[in-house]
């Protein structure tokens, strides 16, 4: 059971940030609920008031027409796991949503609630990192756009201000040389270590190499020093350096020893998933 | 009921107009209110199931609009406007439906819990998907657990359905 709460249920961004600053932490966005209302039954939080933002019209779309690919906040799991455009243009992301918990998770998580409520075992976040997505977060005036890589400030919170709304995830376009992967690891419910790659390769070598790891810290990061080591090389050189690449990547993952598993285990793992991701994305 | 309604002062109420088992409900709920704790204690369909409460075991599956959505994690104004499938809605009268008679026939079940989400999943998937192969059934079905079973009569079950659903249209 929940505790009884106000529901709101407004039209407009301007109207959600309106209430978000009147009634402050005793308010919370509210789309798919997938993880919210976990929390909610188990405690950890209490609000007066959910903001049901399902009826805000526009933000349920994912748009690859013009290069850039924009995908509306609102759209769910099973929304972007069937859509076409994406199979086309970022194949990457649609694995990852169609392995994103499972399939009655998919079909009302949102992907906007799930980099908002910035769970550390989640794996969107760390794809969107490797493809340099920015999101854009609106309120009643104004309008800004966030790198991915500096979303995510620590477990369960965002750099988004208390009034801001996330509305959508953009994605530059990919070209006909983007190549990227992600894989992640675990036996529990949730993800235990996530990694992606991406980069562009031409004339066998690879520009542009991104890396970010995820799921065994706090938040996902961004791995510039992993980068380094493959960034301008050629794919046979980019080989040899995996394994150090998946060393620093590893420690720059900051994982925690829990039930998921040891530090040293998650490093390890760490290590391994960015070479068979970079195997896949390569192949 | 006295001890929640001194809590938060004023109560709100929502009217849900929404298809259950293909028949037109009208109900008032309070928004704090599961879709699980509704189909069980309001209209007594205690065929769905609270097991983990964490939407991961799959046994409060209900078919909402077609698509599988737990029903321990669904506020319940959310079926407004839309149809509610549960098990006892499967079946036509005294006629079985192919998934339920497979699991039947095939030995698909032993307690019984899981079964209806069991069921309402691969109907879902099977909508979807007429003719999956095993592994896009284990995948779709990959959120349904099962204690007793070890899953084979399980997917042995759907198998022999969808053979049958097929051979039919």
């Amino acid at each position: 059971m929940l505790k009884r709460f106000r529901l709101e249920e407004p039209e407009s961004i301007a109207e959600v940030s309106e209430l978000l600053g009147r009634f402050g932490d005793s308010s919370k966005v509210y789309a798919g609920g997938t993880e919210l209302l976990l929390a909610m039954k188990e405690g950890l939080v209490d609000y007066e008031r959910l903001i049901n933002v399902k009826k805000l019209k526009g933000l349920n779309e994912v748009n690859a027409a013009n290069g850039t690919i924009k995908i509306g906040a609102l759209c769910t799991h099973h929304q972007l796991e069937c859509s076409t455009a994406l199979k086309e243009k970022l194949p990457s992301l649609v694995k990852l949503e169609q392995n994103v918990a499972n399939v009655r998770v998919r079909q009302a998580g949102t992907i906007g609630g799930n980099l908002c409520f910035a769970e550390p075992h989640a794996d969107p976040g760390t794809l969107l990192i490797a493809l340099g997505a920015t999101l854009v977060a609106e309120k009643s005036s104004a309008k800004r756009e966030i790198a991915a890589a500096d979303f995510f400030v620590d477990a369960y919170e965002t750099s988004l201000a208390a009034d801001e709304v996330l509305t959508e995830i953009r994605i530059p376009a990919p070209t006909a040389n983007s190549h990227s992967a992600y894989l992640k690891f675990g036996y529990l419910e949730r993800p235990s270590v996530g990694v992606a790659i991406a980069f562009e390769q031409s004339d066998k070598s690879l520009r542009n190499v991104r890396i970010a790891v995820g799921c065994a810290g706090p938040a996902p990061r961004r791995v510039e020093e992993a980068e380094a080591l493959l960034e301008g090389k050629s794919t046979a050189e980019a080989q040899r350096n995996l394994a150090q690449a998946g060393a620093i990547a590893g420690r720059a993952s900051e994982a925690i020893s829990d039930l998921h598993g040891s530090q040293d285990y998650k490093e390890h793992i760490v290590g391994v998933l960015l070479k068979r991701a970079f195997q896949s994305a390569i192949s | 009921m006295a001890k929640a309604m001194s809590r938060r002062s004023d109560a709100q109420s929502i009217p849900v107009s929404f298809t259950l088992n293909g028949r037109l409900q009208e109900i008032d709920v309070e928004p704090h209110e599961l879709l699980l704790d509704v189909v069980r204690e309001k209209f007594g369909l205690t065929g769905v199931k609270r097991s983990c409460d964490v939407q991961v075991c799959g046994a409060c599956t209900l078919l909402v609009d077609g698509r599988p959505v737990s029903a321990c994690t669904t506020l319940a104004f959310e079926v407004r406007g839309r149809s509610v499938l549960t098990i006892e809605g499967l079946a036509d009268g005294d006629k079985l439906h192919p998934l339920q008679q497979a699991f039947i026939e095939h030995g698909g079940f032993q307690c019984g819990f899981c079964t209806p989400g069991m069921i309402l999943a691969s109907k879902a998937l099977l909508d979807e998907n007429p003719n999956p192969t095993e592994d896009e059934l284990k995948h779709f079905m990959h959120g349904n657990l099962c204690r007793c079973t070890g899953y084979k009569k399980i997917i042995e079950s759907i198998m022999a359905a969808a053979k049958k659903m097929r051979s039919k249209t």
